[in-house]
């Protein structure tokens, strides 16, 4: 085979091979193994998701550096080590992986609950497998039901309520609601939007049966632009308010197509919070229609967390996305203390069954029997905000107003998880 | 007998490299990355089937790579649960199987036309496939996917495959003995037809084969191959998920065929060695390793059509002569390519510097204008002072003429090896 | 009922006419180049980001003249210093490097703009609700972006058959040599009709960024059925390009607001197991598979009908 002779790219070629060596000599990690208390961030830093898991990373890196300036943990400072999961399970697992290798023993992860359930099973095979290295794994977002049921793990520790919990959050502020008779259903075709709809038509059915169920839709996840055929369908049934898991792009779109149809229902969500949904929210002029279940919001009347946020925003521009993410790295810190040691066997023996002050206020604490943590959770509405609000969303000049408060104990949800104890 | 040694030479040399590779490259993450890399290894080359070989371009080759990790993740689990004597290096052979599987039912429908045509009916299947994946949550598994526990399988010799060291051996095994296979089947007259259907179509019909049917037989063989390469993944990471047939896994495996160079069997293999490497690596030094990634293929494609492999290739012409001189011929030549080198890479490395601080300060502004170059804190750089933007701006231009200064160094360096080639004979 | 026909309808026709806008494009490259060019997209999401952010300084009615001119300005670049050196090296050379620029593209578009949605809104002066049916708003961005649509639709085949440049631009296509040695700049025509075709992405980019999310992953979601539009409705015609927009737009919004399935058509008495595939088969609502309709026509389109619809060139 005969071909021309590029003798420039020759060089390039050299200089691929010099890079290469280059780049297989630089030291790896610059810090000094053991002087800080490192955990890893898996999620995903590129592509379409990246916005949301760059968000993320920067709530934690403020909320360490808060609790680094409060003593840290076993006197040491703790840190949060990106790894880029590129939105891809076997990513996922490589990247645990590379930060296992590194020494890491601690991982976080909160975006999908497909790559939750693959980091917790590979955790727990890993532990299984390497006695006396173990690696423990906090998730502060993945909210699919199984993680604590039947996939559970000892060494898996959630502090986001699971779906069951915010659809009962859901539908105890429902049941004071007699202006809401006819419910339409909407969600991502997936297991967390199938989820949605098989406990809101369960929990509705159960607590308030008097309200009608006028629509059960399922949508391709992240793939429809238009949602005016949905919306049309959901004016034909003659609903007064829907209830919908939709999250990022999905949410966004729903909201602004029931802007441009002129459709004025309620929307209970769970994610109306997320990036993009305030300034969707805005955009459609739907005040006070939209509403999102939470452990915390901006506009809570709690002095502490409202000092916090002040802080964050000043400082990254950004709304804590995640209080229940202070909730976590507290109580990590804190059990880290009370063992007296960075050995993950010790410190989830700590956290097992740990009592915590939340973030916002109240008494949360975590669920021994499956490792769920319990805490007051809260229904707000978007909206213009008064003048005692201190906070808006994506500068809107919209913010969240607290619509109700429901209590740990109304979001307590059988579990059948089996969790094997380590001895 | 020297050309027994020649022929079977290099597979026993291979053998013995992927036997001691463990013992060379100890750090904990290099096992993970080398089983990695295995898998991409068969993969690639079973791309390379289709693309190099028989000209076909496929944009759903990981449909056989996903489809058979979910058999292989549903028939570990079923051989645990029923206690049947499969040992786990038997299982990919059931990968292998639905690879083949597929490829026969899908190809039959993919191969009645070829070029670009065929491109985008795989796009279509593949596509199909993935969609479909998120319906049939059976078995799918929905996202989540379907996981398994290799552990649980059949003991042969006691090895359970629980620590990495055991599972990579087993991976090493299949590699090799893929490799292997594949070369042979080169080396047949169905790889010889299959060369001939790439360079002209109607003159293998005036031969008196059918194309189609060669490219069947092609597309089917390539299928078992990726079928192989991704039960290895679902037994390496114990999942097999939807992403798995997605269309990121068909683009990575045409990267890495491609980066390699697809005119040379070896080259899938180059490619799917850099490529692994880079994509578990790169996200460590850059959040934009994308765009990199994306620039390196370009350049590959404008300026190096035939990949790495190519690129080494274009050597083999001064492998002549006596030992002595063509260490010395070599010699010359690097030392050129270290003259110029050095402009090259200052010329990148200042590309490199401002392409950082432009996202940095595109998109990072909440953090203020320090920014950690490559994510070293020691290579701390200030966004806002004019220096590293004026040395980055001097870099690149001033390493881009210095570079192509040294063109003619390198031309005739070229030239006088060329020469010495010939003149020291065969 | 009758409610949901007409506005599914209206929403197919102006989804079918925005894939048609970029269909457009891609059929006009593709004559020339006879690869399809797989960075189309990405040519549409850069007009969406250029229409946002002209829009952010000048308004949105000079972002969307001055959007398309920059994409179609990038196009003709990279045409004259990307495609015109891969060339040589064949087809797929050619494929695969418009497949690199679409990655490079939505790379630095997320480099440069982030991940998040932009805030691209629809301007005031048509922010309005044209009509109501059945008290359902119609809103008059979509009708503008309709009427604009079937604009470039007309200009479009104006140009290519009545003036001089198309009728040139339609020779090159075919007889690129004899063309060339009448004196005409075959090269330079190629450059343009690059730079049009991208141009025509970017505009719809431009509009449909405000109606819709404006994102960096707007090229990968439309990406796909963009090609299926085009293969469908036959490589190099363009007539083709416009019946296959509307049927898949037609399509795929019909079959959202369609829930029938098999069990509901023939209730749970022969329903399959739960738990195996065929209960999944049987389950599965229509809208469900809406997104999947437009690939099993493409597959269906190919093995049997591979000029496509109204095809004239065999791929």
């Amino acid at each position: 085979m005969k071909w021309q002779m590029p003798k420039k790219l020759l060089g390039l070629a050299a200089v691929g091979l010099v890079a290469g060596a280059g780049y297989l000599a630089l030291p790896q990690k610059t810090e000094a193994q053991g002087a800080t208390i490192r955990i890893a961030y898996v999620d995903p830093l590129s592509g379409p998701m990246a916005g949301i898991g760059d968000t993320g990373l920067k709530n934690f890196q403020f909320i360490l550096e808060q609790i680094n300036a409060k003593g840290g943990a076993n006197g040491k400072k703790l840190e949060i080590v990106p790894f880029d999961n590129k939105l891809n399970a076997q990513e996922t697992i490589v990247q645990v992986q590379k930060a296992i290798d590194d020494g890491i023993r601690i991982i976080t992860q909160g975006n999908g609950t497909a790559f939750a359930i693959a980091i917790s099973e590979f955790v727990t095979k890993y532990n299984e497998r390497n006695p006396g290295k173990e690696v423990i794994y906090l998730n502060y977002a993945a909210v699919d039901p199984i993680l604590t049921n039947d996939k559970c793990s000892y060494w898996h520790f959630r502090w986001d309520a699971n779906t069951e919990q915010k659809m009962a959050a859901i539908t105890a502020f429902l049941k004071d609601r007699k202006d809401v008779k006819k419910m339409y259903l909407i969600n991502q075709d997936y297991a967390f939007g199938q989820g949605v709809r098989a406990l809101a038509t369960k929990m509705l059915k159960e607590r308030r049966p008097d309200i009608e169920i006028v629509g059960d839709e399922l949508h391709p996840l992240a793939k429809v632009t238009d949602f005016s055929p949905y919306i049309a369908k959901i004016k034909a049934s003659g609903a007064d308010s829907v209830i919908t898991g939709n999250w990022g792009s999905d949410i966004a779109l729903l909201i602004k197509a029931a802007a441009d149809a002129g459709l004025q229902v309620n929307f209970f969500t769970f994610y109306a919070g997320g990036t993009g949904g305030p300034t969707a929210v805005k955009q459609a002029n739907l005040a006070n229609r939209v509403y999102a279940v939470g452990e915390g919001f901006a506009n809570i009347p709690h002095k502490e967390s409202i000092e916090f946020e002040k802080e964050l925003r000043a400082k990254y521009k950004l709304s804590l996305f995640y209080p229940r993410g202070v909730n976590q790295m507290r109580m990590l810190a804190e059990a880290i203390n009370k063992a007296k040691s960075e050995d993950p066997k010790k410190f989830a023996a700590v956290l097992h069954d740990m009592k915590f002050e939340v973030y916002s206020g109240g008494q949360g604490y975590m669920r021994a029997d499956d490792h769920q943590f319990m805490q007051p959770m809260y229904m707000a509405v978007f909206g213009p905000i008064k003048a005692d609000q201190p906070f808006d969303e994506e500068n809107t000049g919209w913010g969240w107003t607290i619509a109700g408060k429901v209590d740990p104990k109304e979001t307590l949800v059988p579990t059948t998880c089996k969790m094997n104890k380590p001895s | 007998m020297s050309s027994t040694i020649k022929t079977y030479g290099i597979w026993i040399v291979a053998a013995l490299l992927l036997l001691l590779f463990p013992y060379v490259f100890s750090a904990g993450a290099s096992l993970t990355t080398m089983c990695l890399m295995g898998i991409m290894i068969i993969f690639a080359l079973s791309y390379n089937m289709l693309l190099g070989q028989t000209g076909m371009l496929s944009f759903g080759h990981a449909v056989y790579y996903g489809l058979a990790a979910f058999v292989t993740a549903h028939t570990m689990n079923w051989a645990a649960k029923a206690g049947y004597p499969i040992p786990l290096p038997l299982i990919p052979v059931a990968g292998a199987a639905t690879g083949l599987f597929f490829g026969i039912v899908f190809g039959w429908v993919s191969t009645k036309r070829g070029g670009t045509a065929f491109a985008m009916i795989s796009l279509g299947l593949a596509e199909l496939v993935y969609s479909s994946s998120l319906i049939l949550r059976s078995f799918f598994g929905g996202e989540e996917g379907i996981s398994a526990d290799r552990t649980k399988l059949f003991r042969v010799f006691g090895y359970n495959f629980g620590p990495q060291i055991q599972v990579y051996y087993l991976i090493a095994f299949w590699t090799l003995l893929c490799v292997i296979l594949m070369y042979a089947i080169t080396r047949t007259p169905l790889g010889r037809m299959c060369n001939a259907v790439r360079e002209n179509q109607e003159r293998v019909e005036f031969v008196g084969y059918n194309p189609q049917f060669v490219r069947f037989i092609a597309f089917s063989l390539a299928g078992l191959f990726a079928g192989v390469a991704g039960s290895l993944a679902a037994i390496n990471i114990e999942l097999a998920q939807a992403s798995f047939v997605g269309a990121g896994q068909s683009g990575v495996v045409l990267l890495a065929a491609y980066i390699g160079g697809v005119a040379f069997f070896v080259g899938p293999v180059l490619g799917a060695i850099v490529v692994t490497l880079l994509s578990i690596k790169l996200s460590d030094f850059s959040e934009i390793w994308l765009l990199y990634f994306g620039i390196l293929f370009i350049t590959v494609i404008l300026f190096a059509p035939y990949g790495l492999s190519g690129l080494l290739m274009m050597h083999a012409q001064f492998w002549r002569g006596p030992l002595g001189s063509k260490i010395a011929r070599f010699g010359r030549l690097l030392g050129a390519y270290v003259i110029a080198a050095i402009p090259a890479l200052i010329m990148l490395a200042g590309a490199i510097l401002l392409i950082e601080m432009i996202h940095h300060v595109a998109q990072k502004g909440a953090e203020g204008a320090n920014m950690h170059f490559l994510r070293r804190s020691y290579l701390t750089v200030n966004t806002r002072s004019v220096l590293p933007w004026v040395g980055g701006l001097i870099a690149l231009f001033a390493g881009f003429f210095a570079f192509r200064f040294t063109w003619p160094t390198v031309a005739n360096a070229w030239h006088k090896a060329l020469l010495d080639a010939q003149r020291s004979g065969k | 009922m009758a409610e949901l026909i007409i506005i599914s309808t209206l929403n197919g026709v102006l989804y079918g006419m925005l894939l048609f806008l970029m269909a457009s494009g891609l059929t006009l490259i593709f004559s020339m180049m006879g690869v399809l060019n797989f960075a189309h997209a990405s040519f549409y999401m850069l007009g969406a980001f250029l229409g946002f952010q002209i829009s952010q300084w000048a308004g949105f009615f000079p972002a969307i003249i001055l959007a398309p001119l920059i994409a179609g300005g990038l196009g003709a670049l990279v045409e004259r210093y990307g495609l015109r050196t891969v060339h040589k090296n064949g087809h797929v050379a050619e494929l695969l490097f418009t497949f690199g620029l679409a990655f490079i593209i939505e790379e630095v578009i997320q480099m440069i703009w982030g991940k998040l949605a932009m805030d691209y809104r629809v301007p005031s002066l048509l922010d309005f609700s044209a009509f109501t049916i059945y008290a359902t708003n119609y809103p008059a961005y979509k009708a503008f972006m309709l009427l604009f649509s079937i604009l470039i639709f007309i200009g479009l085949i104006f140009l290519l058959t009545r003036t001089r440049a198309g009728l040139i631009i339609q020779a090159s296509l075919t007889h690129p040599n004899m063309v060339g040695m009448l004196g005409h700049n075959v090269p330079r025509v190629f450059m343009l009709v690059f730079g049009l075709g991208t141009s025509l992405a970017a505009i719809a980019g431009a509009i449909a960024g405000a109606a819709f999310v404006t994102q960096s992953n707007m090229a990968a979601l439309l990406g796909p059925i963009l090609f299926v539009v085009v293969v469908v409705g036959g490589l190099g015609s363009l007539w083709g390009a416009f019946v296959a927009s509307l049927l898949i737009g037609l399509l795929q919004t019909f079959a959202i607001s369609s829930s029938w399935s098999l069990s509901k058509l023939f209730g749970t008495s022969f329903a399959p197991a739960s738990g195996t595939i065929l209960y999944d088969i049987w389950t599965v609502t229509i809208a469900q598979i809406g997104p999947i309709l437009p690939y099993l026509l493409l597959v269906l389109v190919l093995v049997f009908r591979p000029t496509g619809l109204f095809g004239t060139r065999d791929t």
